[in-house]
């Protein structure tokens, strides 16, 4: 089966639904992960409710379909002066790892970045560090080596330019770039 | 040749055109501590307007050497002389200065100029009051130059005050490399040099990724540079006159922080090819590579030792960034920083002993020196992130990037901590400064 077009379609289908019921609201939201239970929608103009039954997926397509959502998460961060992959973002890995395991053929680059904190050369290793930790990570979820690679570009390319904490937050990630 | 043509999205660029100046300097604390002197406006001989005036760059240079104060010439008791032959000693018996610079400038033929200059010891002139003219003389010189050449030859001038005053080879002829950041830009990065004072900016290079660490080679010709334009790092030498670049190492992982044997034929440089970042020399002629560092933690930013037998780098093998000195001959690794959380990014001082870096205390990072023979470590500055030492090559000053109204700027400090000043910049974030040798 092409999981990628019961996808789209599902997209297409659960909002014709939904808005075909109340067209007179635009609140309409759709859950692509929740696909084997029941949608429902009300709308607050009339008051009126309306069911609707979602396609029937297999469990294994539905843990595909949530792997999806979270490989659209493909940012790491971590703490000061820290490579250690914390918890929080176990699920986004497993789900990255999944889909690599199952596509041997794909590719993956790990981009290691850091804060401004330090001199740029030291920052350059730390974030090769990184980029390997969640490589290592990765690996041990059985992707193979030869799917990653890494790369470190240190402080040089900060997602926030701020000089702030709240930017040093932000700038200290690996990014898993297919 | 190859590579260039390859690179249609990275444009090299060498404008023959001078740039006004790029660095206003900003002096932020040291008058006090300087010495008084007087540069007297050169007295212009010609019927046109003159060209240039150069005591402006001479006062310039010397108020920012930090050792001297160039005081306010509005209130001097001669006017418009321009050699020691028309000084009266008398007159200036109350003048608080040690010296004075004077001198004249003439036109000698089509777009030439015959410049001379006499520095008077002041000092002498008021204790002495019967001495000679010729006793009072501490140096006198004349040059013809062109008009490409006033700030030039101004440099010359200021050097030889400065070393007729102070013993110490002045560093007003030399340049800055540094990189140039423009978020948001096509091309964010640029790779940019400029005589000290931030005149005659010119950019070398400009890229789509990041270029970081320009380090100059021993003769001011060539800087080694990390280029990310193929989308991982690698390391190029630039001739900054030819404009032709050499691709130096390409390695898998990271290829970074240049630094030039005292020779020149050598690069000491950062792999992490086996596995974590060592340090590693490689031959420039023929690329050929001898391993220093074998250790599992981080272990980068060499810089040589004047003598050419020894690194200073950084390295977490202790658990945190301190600096380190790795003999080339027996292999031997000696630890040479203890003080602070974290010590890293070292220079060392022209005659080898000392060293200039950024100290980490109390999550606060500040330039540093310390006394090899000694251990005595003095922090220098009080700005914010600073990072990436840089020392004149005469060692007076160290230029490092730091943060200030949240960008990275240049700033400058001498050696004693003394003096201090920023250099601010029009647009975007100016970091990784790198002083050149003499010129």
């Amino acid at each position: 089966m092409d999981l990628n077009k019961l996808f789209k379609a599902m997209l297409v289908v659960l909002p014709i639904m939904a808005v075909s019921a109340c067209s007179s609201t635009s609140e309409t939201e759709t859950d692509a992960t929740s696909t084997n239970g029941t949608t429902s929608s009300e709308s607050a103009a009339n008051g009126v409710q309306t069911g609707g039954v979602a396609p029937i997926v297999s469990p294994e397509e539905q843990q595909r379909l949530k792997f999806q959502e979270l490989r659209k998460e493909n940012v790491i961060y971590f703490e000061f002066d820290s490579s250690a992959v914390s918890p929080q973002f176990e699920e986004i890995l497993k789900a990255h790892a999944a889909y690599l395991v199952e596509h041997s053929n794909v590719k993956v680059v790990i981009e290691g970045y850091t804060d401004a904190r330090g001199t740029p050369e030291y920052n350059i290793a730390l974030g090769e560090r990184r980029a390997k930790s969640v490589t290592k990570y990765l690996q041990g979820m059985g992707v193979l080596p030869s799917q990653m690679s890494i790369v470190s570009y240190g402080e040089e390319k900060p997602a926030d330019t701020s000089r702030s904490d709240a930017a040093f937050a932000q700038n200290r990630r690996a990014i898993l770039v297919y | 040749m190859k590579v260039l043509g390859k690179c249609l999205v990275l444009i090299l660029v060498l404008c023959s055109a001078p740039v006004k100046a790029a660095l206003d300097i900003v002096i932020t604390e040291g008058v006090d501590a300087a010495r008084p002197i007087v540069v007297m406006p050169f007295k212009w001989e010609g019927q046109d307007p003159m060209p240039s005036q150069i005591s402006d760059v001479v006062t310039s240079d010397l108020a920012r050497s930090g050792t001297f104060h160039p005081i306010d010439t509005f209130g001097l008791p001669q006017k418009g002389i321009s050699g020691v032959t028309e000084f009266n000693t008398a007159a200036w018996a109350n003048v608080s200065a040690e010296a004075v610079v004077m001198g004249s400038i003439k036109p000698y033929g089509a777009g030439k100029y015959l410049v001379s200059f006499d520095l008077i010891d002041l000092v002498k002139a008021q204790q002495n009051p019967a001495a000679t003219k010729n006793d009072l003389l501490l140096d006198t010189r004349e040059a013809v130059i062109t008009q490409a050449q006033f700030r030039q030859y101004a440099h010359r001038i200021s050097d030889i005050v400065y070393e007729q005053l102070t013993g110490i080879k002045g560093a007003f002829l030399t340049r800055i490399a540094y990189v140039v950041v423009e978020y948001g830009a096509k091309f964010p990065y640029r790779l940019m040099i400029a005589d000290y004072d931030g005149y005659n900016e010119q950019m070398l290079l400009r890229s789509p990724e990041p270029l970081m660490s320009p380090s100059w080679s021993p003769d001011g010709r060539k800087l080694a540079y990390v280029s990310f334009e193929n989308k991982k790092s690698e390391i190029y030498i630039q001739d900054i006159y030819t404009q032709v670049r050499t691709k130096i190492t390409s390695y898998p992982s990271i290829n970074g922080a240049p630094s030039f044997s005292p020779d020149g034929k050598k690069l000491a440089i950062t792999l992490s090819k086996d596995g974590q970042p060592d340090i590693y020399i490689v031959d420039i002629a023929t690329k050929a590579l001898t391993r220093v560092t074998n250790h599992y933690a981080i272990d980068t930013e060499a810089r040589w030792f004047p003598d050419g037998k020894s690194l200073l780098f950084t390295s977490e093998r202790g658990g945190r960034p301190q600096l380190y000195r790795a003999y080339l001959g027996t292999g031997k690794v000696s630890r040479l920083t203890f003080e602070g959380e974290w010590n890293l990014g070292g220079a060392v001082m022209p005659d080898g002993r000392s060293i200039v870096f950024v100290n980490r205390t109390q999550g606060k990072f500040h330039i540093a020196r310390m006394d090899l023979k000694t251990r005595f470590m003095q922090v220098l500055t009080e700005t914010r992130l600073d990072e990436s030492p840089s020392i004149a090559p005469n060692g007076t000053m160290v230029i490092y990037g730091t943060t200030y109204q949240g960008k990275q700027v240049l700033a400058a400090v001498s050696m004693d901590g003394r003096f201090k000043a920023r250099l601010p910049m029009g647009q975007g974030e100016v970091k990784s400064p790198s002083w050149s040798p003499f010129l």
